[in-house]
């Protein structure tokens, strides 16, 4: 190959590479580890790939980063073309052990020893499901929110076929199906943690749970992004804005205080 | 106290501390990785006036958490909430020592909370009963990210910390304030769990759990808890800052707080040094929910007073003058009929 050859070459399979990153996702955030900023720095030398990962603070989760960072390892190992892969977490207290473990090619428990007493599907499974019912409010208040006649107490019988088509209703049908779930035109929308129909008497309590794990959930997702510009200045033009996904429009702006000009101790 | 548009506000700051994480105090790398953690909370909530230099957030001593919280911010009585990471700080985090000479020196305004780790156990627990007597403790802060040795966290669950609560019920040291970090025990689990709050609020009805971060990262799992468990508290150090770059996030965390739980189980807090109070107490009293969201309580000044010091004052047995308690409700409902008449 020609030095341009050898150049626009690895300019493609850095974007592949970079597409197959966006399948990793956080799993506590339930967003694309690339859209939240936390790809480093992706490094080609024909099928070798150095892959640097990066966290809002030292201190985050380390399951969490494993999972992280060996679904990354996989996915990048994935993509036609690459021959080695070197996935790399920095700047957290556990960088040294999971780097380690990854080097090695070594699964959770192995890398983690006597601190981990199972794989991690138990905790990927949580956030499955906490992610299916965040996507299950921003669907439901997206429809109520379409008609301001619509209230809390006639969600109960809502179906998928209720949904007006987009974002939200995308999403939900995608979580739904990400736990095995049928997605048929009469399904009902709100559901329990089995994914049976809540009996109406249950159905306001079961989307202020629900409302409840969207707020919590994406809290944690603006609290991390910020975080992380903090933490590496600049790492902000690497994410994606948030998609609120529930189609309305309620921007997270300031919205406009008092002074508190007239106040005394 | 504050006062804004005749109302008056008493002040009680749940969560302060008074730390050393200069590099002489370091033990290791995780040391300045911890207070690094912090300067980034700080600098990133903050409002930009309000920031400070790396160097002053390392250690700022007695005189100038005196000004900050009593003479700026407003503060009428403030509680020390210290962790000890003592894996990462050769004298610990939190300064004891200092922090309970500060407390002595003003009675009326500081509250000495300290800490017990049931990993320590029969040697620890003799010393906590110690502690708490020479403390006078009303309270503890228990960190159960904490590490030690090659334990990295604990549950309120274990054996050993319920010894230690026992210990709590017969000493009268009765407000337990749970900070869930990132606990890795096992590391399989989900790290913020609060599921330990709920299984020892049943057995400990007679304690008061106040939940540090309102469960942030798990607003939902500790509204759940604390919707079942009368005496499960949250805390608002953490949350608090949200009103400056996120008010309207800030709506849903306090709307949520105030629908799973009531308007009295909700402490104001600055985590005084991440946060200084002045601005979070201007900013709290002009707050208001959103108009347009219609699924949230909106925030009276009885609430607000409630939740920045009356409730904490309550828990603590903090005397509050008889000006600024709240108006009995009787008052309140004849002077709403009259405004309408």
């Amino acid at each position: 190959m020609t030095v341009a050859q050898r150049s626009r070459h690895a300019a493609c399979l850095e974007m592949e590479v970079r597409r197959a990153l966006d399948a990793v996702f956080d799993p506590e955030l339930d967003e694309p580890i690339t859209d939240l900023g936390f790809v480093r720095s992706v490094e080609v030398d024909e099928g070798t790939v150095t892959v640097h990962l990066r966290l809002p603070t030292s201190f985050c989760a380390p399951n969490f980063a494993w999972l992280m960072a060996s679904d990354a390892r996989e996915a990048v190992r994935a993509v036609p073309g690459v021959d080695r892969v070197t996935v790399e977490l920095d700047d957290h207290h556990d960088s040294e052990i999971v780097n380690r473990g990854l080097a090695a090619g070594n699964d959770f428990k192995a890398t983690f020893g006597a601190e981990a007493e199972q794989d991690l599907d138990a905790l990927r499974s949580v956030f499955r499901r906490k992610a299916h019912v965040a996507a299950m409010e921003r669907a439901v208040t997206a429809w109520m929110s379409a008609d301001a006649t619509r209230t809390e107490a006639d969600v109960a019988g809502l179906v998928l076929a209720d949904l007006p088509p987009g974002r939200a209703a995308d999403a939900l049908v995608r979580r739904r199906g990400a736990l095995g779930w049928s997605s048929e035109p009469h399904d009902r929308v709100l559901v329990d943690e089995h994914g049976s129909a809540v009996r109406p008497e249950d159905a306001v309590r079961r989307l202020r749970q629900a409302r409840s794990v969207r707020v919590s959930v994406d809290g944690n997702a603006y609290f991390c992004r910020g975080l992380l510009a903090t933490r590496y200045p600049g790492a902000e033009a690497d994410q994606s804005p948030r998609d609120q996904g529930d189609g309305t429009t309620r921007p997270v702006l300031p919205i406009v205080l008092r002074s508190p000009k007239g106040a005394n101790a | 106290m504050y006062t804004k548009d005749n109302e008056k506000y008493f002040v009680v700051d749940a969560h302060v501390a008074l730390w050393d994480a200069r590099p002489e105090n370091q033990r290791n790398i995780h040391g300045k990785q911890f207070i690094d953690c912090f300067y980034d909370y700080h600098k990133n909530l903050s409002p930009e006036s309000e920031v400070w230099p790396y160097e002053d957030y390392l250690y700022y001593g007695g005189d100038r958490l005196m000004k900050d919280l009593f003479e700026d911010g407003y503060v009428d009585h403030a509680i020390f909430q210290p962790a000890l990471l003592g894996e990462f700080y050769k004298s610990g985090f939190g300064q004891t020592e200092e922090a309970i000479a500060l407390a002595q020196a003003h009675p009326g305004k500081l509250t000495y909370n300290h800490v017990f780790d049931p990993r320590f156990g029969e040697d620890g627990l003799e010393r906590f009963r110690r502690d708490a007597e020479r403390m006078k403790l009303k309270g503890v802060k228990l960190y159960t990210a904490e590490w030690q040795g090659n334990s990295r966290g604990y549950s309120l669950a274990d054996p050993w910390t319920y010894r230690y609560l026992e210990a709590c019920q017969e000493m009268g040291v009765a407000n337990i304030h749970v900070h869930k970090g990132p606990t890795i025990r096992p590391l399989d689990r989900d790290a913020f769990d609060v599921a330990d709050v709920d299984k020892v609020a049943t057995d400990f009805t007679d304690l008061n759990f106040v939940v540090e971060h309102c469960g942030l990262p798990r607003l939902e799992d500790f509204c759940w808890i604390a919707t079942q468990e009368p005496n499960v508290y949250a805390g608002l150090a953490v949350a608090m800052p949200f009103i400056h770059t996120r008010p309207r996030y800030f709506a849903q965390i306090i709307g949520e707080l105030l629908y799973w739980l009531d308007e009295n189980r909700i402490l104001f807090s600055s985590d005084y040094a991440i946060w200084t109070p002045k601005w979070l107490v201007e900013r709290f009293v002009d707050f208001q929910i959103p108009e347009d969201m219609a699924e949230y309580t909106k925030l009276t000044a009885d609430i607000k007073k409630k939740i920045l010091g009356l409730n904490a004052a309550a828990l603590y047995g903090i005397p509050v003058p008889d000006e600024l308690q709240v108006r009995p409700a009787p008052d309140q409902v004849e002077r709403e009929a009259a405004a309408v008449a």
